[in-house]
Parts: structure tokens; sequence; C-alpha cells
């Protein structure tokens, strides 16, 4: 194991940090509760930020899955938050993997530059949930090689907010496929041209946090033949690569989150003094802001190792599913130690715990639930019962 | 001066192609505990070194008088330092400033205002830039005295404490601050100017920046290099020698009176207690 220091890396923290220091606590705190981040992202896409895993060739920064997670933490470890572009980061992958020349060439540098959006991935449907092979929202094939989509999503996350929208959906029925998990294709859908057509709707939902999320409708949405990105019916393996990556990416910014909290309780423990000693010196504070870092630490230790296989194109499929299981479980403990550790005030707007708090804890549930990490590791990992 | 003027460049825009060198430092990042190593008696710079935060507001100028000239013209960083400083340099370059020149050797170690000076005037001496831009001062010693020194050397008039500038009709102006007000100050081309944090909001550097900054061109040049007499740099050119170092006194006792309505009784009750009032 290689633990050197790299300075690389460290200027991307800085250039990030630079960045994001000009967006402090009150300008996250004046969007609640649904307001859209716009001007952070405008930046972050301006500077390139968001095109850091498109290769130069196409107009992006190419560089590694580590480099590029180290971004989304240290978005999250300033007391940004990331889950308002992190898709515009990742959901080009199956573009870049499984696309065909014209469609790289015809998308990936406008994703490069922003001109295009691509940052909504429709996957989730109200009854399918977890069970993605379940999904019905259909896409027919025509004579002329076009195709008609009719469906519904759900969780779409900033789909008000996107240019296109990479989707999944079935191209054969689910009882005239071999295995469950052929005859899903994956499409990218220009959708601006089906909400001007009106055969798309968008309907944002309300949530814990300011998401965007949204849940999108596809009442005859029509896609050019063009559109199908990888082969016909392969399309659930086509996006799984890009899920890797994103669990990844995910992980980083619970490490983030982590250390801004963990970072938050320990300034405040040193500084607070209830009867009459640092409320620090008690062990109650103390000891779950230390486990929180060790988790972190242990959680941050996946994270670089997941990172690493998909560098190296070596399997990574479950560390990438690790290292979100473990760094949100860190994430979630730090925000806890940290909210408790603050007392009342922790409760209170102005110190962006409670937002934090509400933030961080979406990722023990998406983009996978843990308990799915779980049983994909019991019974793909380790050989026992299947529950899915 | 290099006094090649552009063709069609907008009237009102002065065309000069300049070129402008800026000296920058490698200071402890500002968040680090500052530490003097008393066996050697110099700040300990072992640590991670940032740029110095006025020297940011200097490239951001350079940068800005670079981009209306219709982005012509070249910004040179220039430095004194350790190896490490390269790793400061890199901000300025990926800001987008063109090259860096570190002068880095180990016989200018312990070099004071005067042997600092000396071998930043020899290094600016090569460049002959039409205008050298400094920090008004470092965030670690805070002299503020360096470019008067190598304005001197240079035989160039200096400004300092600029708060705003304006290059024109081969003049530098500039507004610099005073307790009651400004004074406005021109100085003919080539000069020195020292700009203060007023002057402006500095960018900050895009990944794209980052990236190219690697690529920028990034010489480490010696004493001989410059042609600066090893004797006149370092310890050994160093007029001044650090006897003691103390730390600050400390501030004594204080108490802080948080205002329930009753503060300025707490305060009259302090003062009276003292026989102050
Ligand atoms: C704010 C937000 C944003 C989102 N953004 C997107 C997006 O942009 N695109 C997108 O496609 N999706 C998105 N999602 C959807 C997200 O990926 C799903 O909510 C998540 O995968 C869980 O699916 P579900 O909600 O249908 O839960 P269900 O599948 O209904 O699961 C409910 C509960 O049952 C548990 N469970 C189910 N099966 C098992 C099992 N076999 N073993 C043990 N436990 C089990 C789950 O762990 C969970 O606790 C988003 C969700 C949220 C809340
Ligand atoms: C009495 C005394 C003894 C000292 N002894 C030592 C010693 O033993 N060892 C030691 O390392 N230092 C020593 N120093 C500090 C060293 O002399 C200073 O770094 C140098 O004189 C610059 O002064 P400053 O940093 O205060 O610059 P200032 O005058 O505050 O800086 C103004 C501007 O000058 C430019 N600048 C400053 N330093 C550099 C640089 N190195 N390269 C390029 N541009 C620069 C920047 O634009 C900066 O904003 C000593 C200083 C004093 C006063």
């Amino acid at each position: 194991m290689d633990f050197t220091f790299d300075p690389d890396l460290e200027e991307i923290r800085t250039g990030v940090r630079d960045l994001c220091s000009k967006f402090p606590g009150e300008y996250w705190r004046a969007l609640e509760p649904s307001t859209y981040p716009s001007e952070f992202v405008d930046a972050l896409t301006q500077d390139g930020w968001l095109a850091a895993l498109i290769p130069e060739q196409y107009g992006g920064a190419g560089l590694t899955m580590t480099a590029a997670s180290v971004i989304m933490e240290e978005i999250n470890a300033s007391g940004c938050n990331s889950g308002a572009c992190h898709a515009q980061m990742y959901t080009m992958g199956t573009i870049l993997r499984h696309g065909s020349d014209e469609q790289k060439q015809h998308y990936l540098p406008k994703i490069a530059s922003g001109e295009l959006r691509l940052q909504a991935f429709g996957v989730t449907e109200p009854t399918a949930g977890s069970d993605t092979t379940k999904i019905s929202t259909f896409a027919e094939k025509r004579a002329d090689g076009s195709w008609l989509v009719n469906g519904q999503k759900i969780w779409t996350s900033r789909a008000e907010h996107s240019d296109l929208m990479l989707l999944l959906a079935r191209t054969t029925p689910a009882d005239q496929v071999e295995k469950r998990t052929d005859g899903i294709s994956t499409f990218i859908v220009d959708m601006k041209a089906a909400l001007t057509a009106g055969t798309m709707t968008i309907r944002p939902i309300k949530t814990l946090m300011n998401h965007a999320t949204t849940e999108v409708f596809l009442d005859g949405v029509e896609l050019p033949a063009e559109a199908l990105v990888g082969v016909e019916g392969q399309g659930f393996k086509a996006i799984l690569g890009g899920m890797n990556a994103e669990r990844i990416l995910i992980a980083a910014e619970c490490i983030g989150d982590s250390r801004w909290f963990i970072e938050k309780a320990a300034a405040y423990s040193n500084e607070r003094e209830v009867f009459g000693r640092k409320i620090g010196a008690n062990q109650g504070v103390q000891f779950p802001i230390a486990r929180a870092y060790a988790a972190m630490e242990a959680a941050n230790l996946m994270r670089y190792k997941a990172a690493w296989l998909y560098e190296q194109g070596q399997a990574h499929g479950s560390e990438a599913n690790m290292a979100k299981l473990l760094a949100s479980e860190a994430s979630w403990a730090a925000a806890n130690a940290c909210l408790d550790t603050h007392g009342g005030f922790g409760f209170a707007e102005e110190y962006d715990i409670e937002r934090k708090f509400r933030e961080t804890r979406l990722y023990s549930v998406a983009p996978v639930s843990n308990n799915l990490v779980l049983a994909f590791l019991g019974q793909n990992v380790l050989g026992m019962p299947r529950s899915y | 001066m290099s006094d090649n003027r552009r063709p069609g460049v907008p009237d009102g825009l002065d065309s000069l192609i300049m070129k402008i060198a800026v000296c920058v430092k490698q200071v402890p990042e500002a968040t680090g505990q500052r530490k003097i190593d008393p066996s050697s008696k110099r700040l300990d710079r072992s640590g991670e070194g940032a740029l110095n935060q006025y020297d940011v507001n200097a490239v951001e100028e350079a940068l800005r008088i670079k981009e209306a000239n219709g982005d012509q013209g070249e910004v040179v960083l220039i430095s004194l330092g350790p190896e490490s400083a390269l790793d400061a340099m890199r901000k300025g370059l990926a800001m987008g400033a063109d090259r860096a020149v570190l002068v880095s050797d180990a016989a200018a170690a312990g070099s004071d205002l005067v042997a600092t000076s000396y071998a930043l005037a020899q290094a600016l001496a090569r460049e002959s830039a039409d205008l050298i831009l400094f920090g008004q001062q470092s965030n670690d010693s805070d002299g503020a005295l360096l470019w008067a020194a190598v304005a001197d050397r240079l035989k160039l008039p200096v400004i300092s404490q600029a708060a705003e500038l304006t290059i024109a009709g081969g003049k530098a102006r500039a507004k610099r601050q005073t307790e009651f007000g400004y004074d406005v100050v021109e100085a003919t081309l080539p000069a020195v100017v020292a700009v203060s944090d007023a002057i402006n909001e500095p960018r900050y550097p895009s990944l794209k920046g980052i990236m190219g900054a690697k690529k920028k061109p990034q010489d480490i040049l010696s004493l001989a290099d410059i042609g600066a007499e090893t004797g006149r740099a370092g310890e050994a050119g160093s007029r001044t020698e650090v006897l003691t170092l103390n730390a600050p006194p400390s501030r004594g006792s204080s108490q802080k009176i948080e205002d329930d309505g009753s503060a300025a009784e707490q305060i009259l009750a302090f003062l009276v207690e003292r026989k102050l009032v």
C-alpha cells in the first residue's frame, strides 16, 4: 500500500476549497427548503470541476476516479452539498463506456463545457423500488427504428435542472427474457424536446432536505433510433458500471461530511464550558466523536481501495458498495455526535448542523439502500441464501 | 520597456504589450501555528506552504492588466525560496500567470532584507519587465519593505499601498490608501508597485488552470544563474543578525462581559474597583 502524500490531490483540494469559500452557510440556508443552488453549480461547471472524469480529448480534465472523488469530498467537507451536481460528473460514464463514437463526439464536449447538463438518471420506479429488474417503463421499437416510451420514474433528482436524462426502460417484457436483467435498455433522452412536445411531465417532490428530486411521467415520449446507448437489451449491465462510480463518489461525499461534522464537534467541545469544564473532557462527549473519526478513517481506506481497483480496471463492485456503506454509516455517526455535542444549539439553523444532518442522512438510503449492499455482500460474495 | 504597439487594439485601451513580473513569497499556511526554529532562529517552513495573500492580489492585478490588453503580454512570477516554494507558485500559474522563476540556492538560506532584495533585484534585472508588482507585505515576517529595497537597487520608481492601479500612456497611476483618504500617484514605466488587498478580489484557480499549471515553464535558478555573488546573498550577505526571539507578552487575564442589560453597570464597577474613575 502506498499512502504517500500526493501534491496533485492537495492542489485539487485547495482549488475546491477556494471555490466553496464563496458559498458559505448563509448561502445554503437561504436556499432552504427547495431552491436549487444554481450559482454554486454554475461556478463548479464554469471552472471545469464537474468535467473531471471526461477525457481530455472531449474537453474534460481526464482525472482519475481518486481525484474526482477528492473534488466531491472537499465540496462536502467545506459545508457545501454535492448532491446538487454530483450526477453531472458521473452520469456521462455510461455514454463514455457504452456509447457510439457519434454519441461521444456529440454529447461529451457539450457536457464538459456545461452547455448540456446530463444530471438526471431515471432508474427508480414507484412499484419496482430496489428491484430494478421489475421496472415497467417500456420503450417500444417502431418500424423505422425509433422508440416510443411510456411509464413513470420516481426520485429522478435534478430533472428540472437537466437537459438530458439517462433513462432505463424495458425493451422486451420480463416474461420473454431468459434472465430478468436482460431486455432492459439505456437511452439518452432530450428532456427539453419531450417537455416541449408535452409527452413528459415533471413533478417536484418535497423532501427532508433540499435535493430537487422529482417524479417524471413519460406519456408517449418519442426517441430517435440514435437515443439508444449501447446494445439493446443489455442496458442493465451498462448502467451497473456507472453505478459503481457513483458509489465511490458518494462514499467520498460522506467522508467529506464526516470531516465537517467531526471538525465542528471537536472544536465546539474544546470551547463550550459547562459545570466548570470543557464539555469535551467528558468521555460521553469525546468518545462518540473519536469513534466517528475512526469509522471515517476506516471507510476512507475502502473508498481509496475501490477507486484504485476502478482505475486498474479490476473488479470493484463489492468495494465500491462497501465504501458507500461504511462511509454513510460513518457520516451518520459523525452527524449524530456533532448534533449531540452542540446540545440545543445544534438544532438552530444558523449552525448548519441540522442542514448537513439532513443532507447526509440520504446516503444510507440512496443511491442504494445499505440493506441492499448487505444483501449483496451476503448472497453474492459470501454465498448465503438470497433475499433478492 | 518593449515599445511594440499592437495593431487593431481599440482606442482608449493602452496598446502596450506588457511584461509584468510579480514577486511572490511562499508563507506557512495561515491556519497553521507559526513556529520558530530555536537553533537557526528562522521561521520553521517545513509545513504546508501557501502563496502570501497579498501576493495573490498582486497576481490577480497582473492578470487583469494583461487581460485588459487583449490577453497579450506576459506575467512572470519571481520568488526566492526553497524548492518547495514552487508548490505555492503553482497557484499563481493556476490562476493564469505564464511562467515561474524560482531562485533557490543553499547559499541563499537565511537571507535578510538586504540579501533578499539583492537576489531578487538580480533575478528581476534578467527579465526587464515593464511593471514589477509586489504584495504590500508578507503574512509571515510582515516586513513591508522589500519592494522599496528592490526598487532602490533597480533604480526604479516605486508606489506602495496601491488600492487601485491604472496603466496608460506608459505610466502607472495608483490610488494609495492613507489614513484620511487616498493619494493619487503616477510613475513612469518601468516601475515597481506594491499592492494592498483592497485592490481587487482575486479569482480562484479553475480545474483547467490547475491542470494547465503543471505544463507551464517553471525554472529553478541558482545564484550563479542570475549572476549573483554568493557572498552577497544568504547569511553571508545579510547585514542583520537575529540575537534572541521571545514570545509576545501575554495580555494578562481578561474578562468578557455578556450584555444581559447590566453590562454598563458591570463595566462601571470594574473601573471603580480599580479607581479608574
Ligand atoms: C432524495 C432522493 C433522491 C433520489 N435520486 C434518485 C435518482 O436521481 N435516480 C434514481 O433512479 N433514484 C433515485 N432515488 C431512489 C433511491 O435510489 C431509492 O429510494 C433507493 O434505491 C431505495 O428504493 P425504494 O425507495 O424503492 O425502497 P424499497 O426498495 O421500497 O425499500 C424499502 C426498504 O426495504 C428494504 N429492503 C428491500 N428489499 C430488501 C432486501 N432484499 N433485504 C433487506 N432489505 C430490503 C430497503 O433496504 C428499504 O429499507 C432517490 C431517492 C431519494 C430519497
Ligand atoms: C532582522 C531580520 C532577520 C531575518 N532573518 C532571517 C533568517 O535568518 N532567515 C530567513 O529565512 N528569513 C529571515 N528574515 C526574513 C527575510 O529577510 C524576509 O523574508 C525578507 O526580507 C522579505 O521580507 P518580508 O517577508 O518581511 O517581506 P515584505 O517586505 O513584507 O514583503 C513584501 C512583498 O515582497 C515580496 N516578497 C517577499 N519575500 C519574497 C521572496 N522571498 N521572493 C519573492 N518575493 C518576495 C512579496 O511580494 C511580498 O508581498 C529576517 C528578517 C529580518 C527583518
